[in-house]
C-alpha cells in the first residue's frame, strides 16, 4: 500500500506540468458536466415550482350536502396520488374571485345569486403531477355521483410532461458526450504518463510484477487526478455560477448544488479517472510494452 | 533447465525470426548464445521470458511450458528468472540501491527483508560502496552491475543475459564476465548472448551459433560427436 501510493504520487512530483494539466483538463471536462448539471438543476426547481401548480378542480352540484362532500374528500384524500384535497364552498369561491380578480370586482360586488359553484381542489403528490396520473385521478373523481365536472389543464399539463421529457433527455445525452470527453482526456492523460513511465513498466513486467501490481499506481493515479479535477471542476462551477448570479438580477432564484450532488461529481471524478486509467494501463501493457521492448533490445 | 523443441517464430509482417530451433540447457550450465545482428538470439532469449510465444514447438524453461503459459501465469516464471540487457534499463532517477529494491518491492518481497537483501547483492557485484549513486554517476561496467544484481536479487534459477558487455569497455567487459561466471560457479544457468568471440574463445563454455533463425552449430554436439 506504502509502494502503491509512493509510485502514485511520484507522477505528481516527477511532471508536476503534466499532472497539473491533467488535473485541470480534467476540471475542465467535469466544469463543462458540472455547468449542464447546474442548469439541470435549475431547470427541475423551474418545473418544480410549476408542478405544484398541477390541480385537479372537481366542481360540485348546486345542493349537495356538505357532510357528502366532506366524506368523499376524506375518500379522494386516501388516494395514492393524492397530497391534498381542499373543499372550497361557493361563498369561499366567491370571495376568492372578488379578491384574485380585481377586474370583476364591481361584477361580483353586485351579485344577488353567487353563480359560482364548490369545489374539491386536488392537489398530487410528488412524481404524480403528470398528464396519465392526474388523468387517471380526475376520471376516478368524476364518479362521485355529485361531482359536476372535472378540469385539470390537460393541455397544459402535457406541455409540462413535454418539457420534462426534454430536459431529461438533453440531460442524458448532453451529460453522456461530456462525460465520454472526459474519459478520453483522462484517457489520454494517463497515456502521456503511461509512455512516460514506460521504461519503469518494462522493468516493473521483466522482474515479473503482475499486471494488476503494475496498474495500481496508475489507477491510484488516475482517481486521485480524477478527485483533484472534481474539487476543482467545483470551485470553478462556483465562480461561474457567483458571477452568473451577480450580474443576472431577474434569476434571483438561482440554486447551486447541494452536498449531495457536490459528493456525486467528485464521485463522478474519481470514477472517470479509475475508468481512463484502466483503459490506457490495460491498452498499453497488452500492445505498447511489447513493442517498447523489441526497440529497446 | 531450458528445452526449445522444434520452436518456429514467425512475426506477423511474415518474417521468419526461428526455423526449427531444438537445445536443450542443463542445470547449472554456461551457454553463449552468438551470431550476427538479426540472427535471432535475442527472439530467443524474449521466448524464454515469455515476451514472445512460439509459432510453433514448445519452450520449457525451469518446469514451465512457456508456449502454454496464460498471461497472469508468466509473472511467476520471470521471478526464476534474472534478465540482463546490453543498455542496462536502470532507472535514471533512482539509485544502484533503489534500483535494486524496485524490483523487490513490485514482486511484493516483504518491506523489512529488503534493506539486507539489496546490500548482499550490491557487494556480490563488488559495489557496495556506490549504493547511493545514480546510474548517471557509475560507468558503463558499474551500471551493468547494478542490473546484475538487480537480476540476481530474487535468486533466480536463470540468468538470461542479452549482449551484457556490448557496451563495455574492454576492462569492464573482463569485470562482467568474470561476474557472470562466478554467477554461473554458484550454480546458476547462465544463458548469454554474444557478438564477442573473443570472449567466447576464452573459455570452454557451450557456444550454440545461430545464422538467419537456425542453429547453426552447437558446441554440445560436437562434444558428444567427438565422444562417440
Amino acid at each position: 500500500m506504502r509502494l502503491l501510493t509512493r509510485e502514485a504520487l511520484l507522477s505528481f512530483r516527477r511532471a508536476p506540468l503534466l499532472s497539473a494539466l491533467s488535473v485541470t483538463t480534467i476540471a475542465f471536462s467535469l466544469f463543462t458536466v458540472g455547468l449542464f448539471g447546474l442548469i439541470a438543476i435549475n431547470l427541475r426547481e423551474a418545473l418544480r415550482d410549476l408542478e405544484e401548480r398541477v390541480e385537479i378542480v372537481a366542481f360540485v352540484l348546486r345542493g349537495t350536502p356538505p357532510e357528502t362532500i366532506t366524506l368523499a374528500s376524506q375518500d379522494i384524500a386516501t388516494f395514492p396520488e393524492v397530497l391534498t384535497v381542499t373543499y372550497v364552498t361557493e361563498d369561499d369561491a366567491l370571495a376568492r374571485a372578488r379578491r384574485e380578480l380585481v377586474e370583476f370586482r364591481d361584477a361580483y360586488r353586485d351579485l344577488q345569486v353567487n353563480p359560482l359553484p364548490a369545489s374539491l381542489e386536488i392537489r398530487l403528490r410528488e412524481g404524480f403531477r403528470d398528464a396519465v396520473h392526474a388523468a387517471a385521478v380526475a376520471e376516478r373523481v368524476r364518479g362521485f355521483s355529485f361531482v359536476e365536472d372535472v378540469r385539470f389543464g390537460r393541455d397544459w399539463v402535457e406541455q409540462l410532461d413535454g418539457l420534462r421529457d426534454l430536459a431529461g433527455i438533453l440531460g442524458l445525452v448532453i451529460g453522456g458526450v461530456f462525460a465520454a470527453v472526459a474519459i478520453v482526456i483522462i484517457g489520454v492523460t494517463i497515456r502521456l504518463t503511461l509512455l512516460q513511465r514506460a521504461r519503469e513498466i518494462h522493468i516493473m513486467r521483466l522482474v515479473g510484477a503482475t499486471n494488476w501490481f503494475i496498474r495500481g499506481p496508475f489507477l491510484l493515479e488516475g482517481a486521485l487526478k480524477g478527485f483533484l479535477g472534481g474539487v476543482l471542476a467545483l470551485v470553478l462551477c462556483y465562480a461561474g455560477y457567483t458571477a452568473f448570479r451577480n450580474n443576472t438580477s431577474v434569476l434571483g432564484g438561482l440554486v447551486f448544488f447541494g452536498p449531495h450532488h457536490m459528493f456525486v461529481i467528485v464521485v463522478f471524478g474519481v470514477f472517470l479517472g479509475l475508468f481512463g486509467s484502466l483503459v490506457s494501463v490495460g491498452r498499453h501493457l497488452r500492445t505498447v510494452s511489447g513493442r517498447l521492448d523489441r526497440r529497446m533490445v | 533447465m531450458i528445452r526449445l523443441s522444434h520452436v518456429v517464430k514467425t512475426f506477423p509482417n511474415g518474417s521468419l525470426a526461428l526455423k526449427d530451433v531444438s537445445f536443450h540447457v542443463p542445470k547449472g550450465e554456461f551457454v553463449f548464445l552468438t551470431g550476427h545482428s538479426g540472427a535471432g538470439k535475442s527472439t530467443l532469449l524474449r521466448m524464454l521470458y515469455a515476451e514472445e510465444r512460439p509459432s510453433q514447438g514448445e519452450v520449457r524453461v525451469g518446469g514451465h511450458l512457456v508456449h502454454a503459459l496464460k498471461a497472469d501465469e508468466i509473472p511467476r516464471l520471470r521471478r526464476r528468472l534474472g534478465i540482463v540487457f546490453q543498455d542496462f534499463r536502470l532507472l535514471e532517477d533512482r539509485t544502484a540501491f533503489e534500483n535494486i529494491a524496485f524490483a523487490l518491492e513490485v514482486t511484493g518481497a516483504r518491506a523489512d527483508t529488503i534493506p539486507a537483501r539489496v546490500t548482499r547483492v550490491l557487494t556480490q557485484v563488488g559495489l557496495a560502496a556506490k549504493a547511493r549513486a545514480h546510474p548517471r554517476e557509475l560507468s558503463g561496467g558499474e551500471q551493468q552491475r547494478v542490473a546484475i544484481a538487480r537480476a540476481l536479487v530474487n535468486d533466480p534459477a536463470i540468468l538470461l543475459a542479452d549482449e551484457p558487455t556490448g557496451n563495455l569497455d574492454e576492462r569492464a567487459t573482463r569485470g562482467v564476465f568474470q561476474l557472470l561466471r562466478d554467477i554461473n560457479t554458484s550454480g546458476t544457468v547462465v544463458v548469454m548472448a554474444t557478438h564477442d568471440l573473443d570472449l567466447v574463445r576464452q573459455t570452454t563454455y557451450r557456444t550454440i551459433e545461430m545464422r538467419e533463425g537456425s542453429v547453426v552449430f552447437d558446441s554440445a554436439d560436437e562434444a558428444r560427436g567427438e565422444e562417440r
